[in-house]
């Protein structure tokens, strides 16, 4: 199977500490023990994450070259996938914290034998300055950090050299876990402050292509559009060293390639493949496929609250009675996924997220409901759906077509490329009938309803208003999740978004990783990217 | 005294002289036969694909999704459970139609614009050339993609586009062609004979251009599918469900290295067949109508 | 009048197109969908923070003061900074464009090599079968889309034959590149007097190279064909070999020189559609060139790239078609000079 044969023999035999001055490395390269080579659909596009228009692959490089105070534990699912665990906080930079007596702030230790990758120690100073600069340079960043109740930099402040300390605007259950999202990265202060200017005060151009941390890895080599290179950073103090010395991250633009690659072995794990390339992956053994749900997420369809027939509730439900979704989930998502469709009733038994919708393939029932509305003969709408997520978003389109097609509502199928899709669906809020597939990072029901459902917000592309789910979110946001009132709100929201039903749920995706036998560690996390600080080559 | 008829002729018509002709040509090159049998294959597929096909080519059937080519299925089916035989043949009609309307326009444009250019010459020669060199830098296919990412990727777009990037090569040869003749006898005598220009170029110099863009029809014929392809492969081209043979063939790429080849090479191969049926043709017409510049 | 006045009269006609390119490409780029500054703002970025980009991006600007600016920044050589990747556009297009160039260059040279050959074959044996084979066989190349012809290649070469290296782009992962002297690696790499580089470079070109190469067989075959026909046809091929002549002088030294110029032409034709289609055969690939970054930023709105990109284009076309002109005076000397 692997094959470079001409690399063995004519290669030189030396060590990788002796990287800069060779020309080539012997052996293939991904059967090397301690490489990890990935390919990726789109690779980052800067190795900052608070700059403007950074992509969401580039957050790898901040969960991977940078370190935050806390992070996540692990846990393991029953298909054996491991995946972090957002109800375990566990110390990163920050050995320990503390909540005050009132609640309203709380205060970090911070490990004091910790450095930055050029030897720098970390202190409080560079915490708060990263906190600072996380809140103050807009954008997404800036919306994320508020999501946790983190928004002034008046709410940090430097105790000592070695402690933080957060002063809380409101209490928030958030907060906690939002210190320990990929936004709040810990910047080598010293390093950026000789590198900002009057124009730039936080060194944004400089850290686009230069990252100044001190996370597990550190930057070997980056080649934009090409690959990004990691090397281990053997002073990391902050966690147990990763089991691979360098992560070679490789941009492959074509699906067909990435999968034949990895079935050569040549490439040790793929990300990005389309849903049916990892069923036939996972039946056929070679490989080992791991799926994980995307939590707080669900793949959609989102009704238009401006498009005229979709304000009669009637026709909403008919609507969601006219979708095939059994063959939605075999065709498009190829039941790498969890079915959201089928539910017992229209009052939630529990408040576990995401679960299914009390809906069901029923095309007389539909047509009755759409008689009701004063539909019979149905009407024309487009479908929309982002060109980027093709794969999927195809197939499920075709088939929604033809079973809106059944009960006489006519659809037109309209791709829209993804610099247009935001615009549009979440910017606009134009597009009558389209498909969603938001997933909130903080895993709790209101968090998703907070940005879906509530009116206004980003991700309600819908254009969904209803008074009731205003108070309730905004009440519900703020209450830990042993309040007693907490079980209830979220009931009555799903309640709400069941009978009025302006989003119609798929399915809940997977996201699915394909990795050689070999290789061990992996572990899904929300933020979707790949954290290589837990993965090692084992023997097969 | 009279014109001496040619002892060969003799009794025969127009028309059979032209049927001859067209014997010859084809005996000299029996790959030309081969191309107009395939040409008409082709036509009789886009006039008659919807009602002869066995299956409808957009209804689904996921239980049968992917299965090889089998005697239920000929070209077996898609990720949809599509029949792949009848979405082939159905497309047909769109490409033909997409291939035909773009070239279509662009040599009626093109060769408008290049007779007027060739025959006033002056600042209509200067602002078309300019125009056209400015089409001509571009990359043609980037062209074609710009054109559709702005406008949006309907079938209208899609031809405009192809036909907005195949102008020049009219208006080159129109005006060359022109220009070569302006100043020839029978272009005099017909002006002396009270012509209008406008007459001039309708009716005696437009025809004598004909000959030499002919088979650059028929040559652009197929480039017009294989741009429509190519914009399909990268998101631009026509919009699902229509079948249409690129967007089948960009689509079942995917599915090759997964051994699902039927998905990609039947198009693929009716694709082929058409661009290569329409270049032969090309040649063919070549010999038919100006046999001194065969290649 | 000398060549350089030549030169010098060519490049100032091309100047009116080139004009006009920027014209057109501004007004297409700004008709893309999509608003740059929303993608620019990132995800759950609000009203106002995308307001804030839009002003600093300097959309909110009427056209034709933003055109006006773009002129000015041209004027001093700044393309611009690309929103997909971040970098300045001029930046991207001096690393991606000797990767184009590379694949292109040597994508000819496989066609010349493959093409004339059949050319001149088919011409020394007009109408016989190997004639009708020739064209069948290089027909056959055009007719397929290029980007199936590289995947079906990807597959059969490198899935199942295992003859080459895996598709992903320039170099395999563990070579380093080689120190940039043209950009070329082949060039560099035999510069620096690296074998082992050179070698996995063209592993690495081959097949891109190859499927680019069979789609511009035909024309090239065709003209090449036509033209040699048309100057063996000719008397002074008959004088020659009634002169007694051996039949390779007669065909190399006299009828091929003659033929060249027709030839000549197609190469620049093809040249320039190559740059175009370079787009599709990059994204099989994962070639790292200037094609797969202009359908990236097409489809992101990127302004400054699509612009920049153009604009090299262009400019690049107005060259090569210059080459071609002044390489027709070398070849025959009795080609007038005049436009």
């Amino acid at each position: 199977m692997k094959r470079r044969d001409f690399l063995k023999t004519t290669g030189l035999m030396a060590g990788a500490s002796v990287l800069p001055m060779l020309k080539h490395l012997p052996a293939s390269a991904a059967g090397r023990d301690d490489t990890i080579v990935v390919v990726l659909a789109n690779g980052p596009n800067s190795m900052d994450i608070h700059r403007k228009g950074t992509n969401r692959p580039s957050y790898a490089i901040a969960v991977n070259l940078y370190d935050r105070l806390v992070s996540f534990g692990t846990k393991t699912l029953a298909n054996g996938t491991s995946m972090y665990n957002y109800q375990d906080i566990v110390p990163e930079l920050a050995e320990s914290w503390e909540l005050a007596a009132d609640g309203m702030s709380m205060t970090f230790a911070i490990r004091k034998d910790a450095t930055f990758h050029d030897g720098t120690p970390v202190t409080a100073e560079d915490v708060k300055w990263s906190f600072d600069r996380a809140v103050s340079v807009g954008g997404f960043p800036t919306v994320q950090m508020k999501a946790g109740a983190l928004e002034k930099t008046e709410q940090f402040s430097v105790v000592d050299s070695h402690t933080f300390k957060i002063d809380f605007i409101t209490k928030s259950k958030l907060t906690l876990p939002d210190v320990g999202v990929p936004v709040p990265i810990i910047i080598n202060s010293t390093a950026a402050k000789k590198e900002a200017t009057a124009d730039d005060p936080w060194a944004t151009e400089y850290l686009h292509r230069n990252p100044l941390g001190g996370g597990a890895f550190k930057l070997e080599r980056w080649d934009p559009g090409q690959q990004v290179v990691y090397s281990r950073f053997e002073d990391w103090k902050s966690g147990p060293l990763p089991g691979v010395e360098r992560v070679i991250v490789r941009e492959v633009p074509s699906a067909s390639t990435r999968r034949a690659l990895l079935e050569k072995g040549d490439a040790d794990i793929s990300l990005d493949l389309p849903a049916k390339d990892f069923r036939e992956l996972a039946d056929g053994g070679e490989v080992s496929v791991q799926g994980a749900p995307i939590e707080n997420s669900m793949t959609a369809l989102g009704l238009n609250m401006n498009f005229e027939p979709f304000q009669n509730k009637l026709v909403r439900k008919a609507v969601a009675h006219a979708i095939p979704y059994k063959e939605i989930f075999e065709a498009a998502a190829f039941e790498r996924g969890v079915p959201m469709w089928g539910g017992e009733s229209l009052t939630p038994k529990d408040i576990s997220w995401p679960q299914p919708y009390p809906y069901d393939t029923d095309y007389d029932k539909a047509k009755d409901l759409l008689a009701e509305a004063g539909y019979k003969d149905g009407f024309e709408v487009p479908l929309s759906f982002n060109l980027g997520l093709a794969d999927w978003a195809e197939p499920a389109a075709l088939l929604v077509q033809e079973g809106l097609g059944k009960v006489g509502i006519k659809s037109t199928l309209d791709k829209i490329p993804g610099a247009n899709w935001r615009t549009k669906a979440l910017v606009e809020k134009s597009l009558p009938l389209h498909f969603k597939n938001f997933g909130g990072w903080l895993n709790y029901p209101d968090y998703y309803f907070f940005w879906v459902y509530q009116h206004g917000h980003l991700f309600n592309s819908m254009n969904y208003k209803n008074d009731e789910v205003e108070e309730l979110v905004n009440n519900t946001l703020l209450l830990p999740i042993e309040d007693p009132a907490y079980e209830p709100n979220v009931k009555r929201m799903l309640e709400i978004a069941f009978d009025e039903v302006p989003l119609i749920p798929l399915y809940q995706p997977f996201l699915d990783v394909a990795t050689q036998k070999n290789v061990t560690g992996y572990e899904y996390w929300f933020h979707r990217q790949l954290d290589a600080r837990s993965l090692g080559k084992g023997t097969v | 005294m009279a014109v001496a008829e040619h002892p060969d002729s003799a009794g025969e018509s127009a028309a059979a002289a032209w049927w001859r002709h067209f014997r010859y040509v084809v005996s000299e090159n029996p790959v030309t036969l081969f191309a107009f049998i395939l040409f008409a294959m082709f036509v009789v597929m886009a006039v008659f694909g919807p009602w002869i096909v066995p299956y409808d080519p957009l209804a689904s059937d996921t239980a049968n999704a992917l299965q090889p080519p089998t005697w239920a299925h000929w070209f077996g089916t898609d990720n949809l459970g599509r029949d792949v035989f009848s979405r082939v043949v159905v497309a047909t009609r769109l490409d033909f139609l997409i291939a035909f309307s773009a070239v279509a326009l662009s040599f009626v444009i093109g060769s408008v614009l290049g007779c007027l250019s060739g025959y006033y010459g002056g600042w209509t020669d200067r602002v078309v050339g300019r125009s056209i060199d400015t089409i001509m830098a571009f990359p043609l296919f980037v062209l074609a993609m710009g054109i559709v990412a702005a406008l949006g990727n309907t079938v209208e777009n899609i031809v405009y586009a192809t036909a907005i990037i195949n102008l020049p090569f009219y208006t080159r040869v129109a005006r060359a062609e022109v220009n070569v003749r302006r100043n020839a006898g029978f272009v005099d005598a017909a002006k002396l004979a009270g012509n209008s220009d406008t007459r001039l170029l309708v009716f005696h110099l437009y025809p004598n251009i004909l000959p030499p863009m002919m088979v650059q029809i028929s040559l652009n014929l197929g480039w017009a599918i294989l741009n429509a392809a190519g914009l399909s492969f990268i998101g631009l081209g026509v919009r699902p469900p229509a079948p249409e043979w690129g967007i089948m063939v960009a689509e079942g790429a995917t599915f090759i290295v997964s051994g699902e080849w039927w998905l990609a090479l039947f198009p693929g191969a009716a694709l082929m067949l058409a661009v290569f049926c329409f270049n032969l043709l090309g040649d063919g017409l070549r010999d038919l109508i100006d046999p001194q510049r065969r290649t | 009048m000398s060549r350089f006045a030549m030169i010098g009269r060519r490049l100032a006609q091309a100047i009116p197109s080139i004009i006009g390119i920027i014209v057109v490409t501004f007004l297409l780029t700004r008709a893309l969908p999509g608003d740059p500054a929303v993608y620019f703002a990132g995800p759950a970025a609000d009203e106002k923070s995308i307001a804030e980009i839009r002003a600093a991006l300097g959309l909110d600007k009427s056209l034709f003061e933003q055109f006006w600016l773009y002129l000015g920044d041209l004027a001093r050589g700044d393309l611009g900074v690309s929103i997909s990747t971040g970098r300045p556009v001029l930046e991207e297009l001096a690393t991606r464009l000797p990767a184009s160039l590379e694949l292109t260059l040597v994508a000819l040279i496989f066609a010349i090599g493959t093409a004339l050959p059949l050319g001149i074959l088919a011409a020394t044996r007009p109408n016989s079968w190997v004639d009708h084979l020739c064209r069948v066989v290089v027909t056959a190349g055009v007719s397929l889309p290029v980007f199936f012809t590289g995947l079906f290649f990807v597959y059969t070469f490198y899935f199942l034959l295992d003859v080459v290296p895996s598709p992903l782009g320039r170099l395999d992962i563990f070579y380093i590149a080689p120190d940039h002297m043209t950009g070329f690696y082949l060039i560099d790499s035999l510069i620096a007097g690296d074998l082992d580089t050179f070698g996995a470079s063209f592993a690495q070109i081959v097949l891109p190279a190859i499927t680019m190469g069979v789609f511009v067989l035909a024309p090239l075959a065709r003209m090449t064909r036509a033209s040699m026909l048309q100057a063996l046809g000719s008397d002074y091929i008959r004088t020659a070999q009634a002169s007694g002549l051996s039949r390779s002088k007669v065909l190399f030294s006299y009828a091929f020189r003659n033929a060249l110029l027709p030839i000549l032409t197609t190469l620049g034709m093809v040249f320039s559609f190559m740059l175009g289609a370079n787009v599709l055969v990059e994204k099989v690939f994962a070639w790292p060139g200037i094609g797969s970054y202009a359908v990236n930023a097409l489809v992101v709105s990127d302004f400054a790239a699509v612009q920049g990109f153009v604009l090299s284009m262009a400019i690049l076309f107005v060259l090569v078609n210059l080459a071609i002109d002044v390489l027709y005076t070398i070849v025959d000397p009795r080609v007038g000079i005049e436009g």
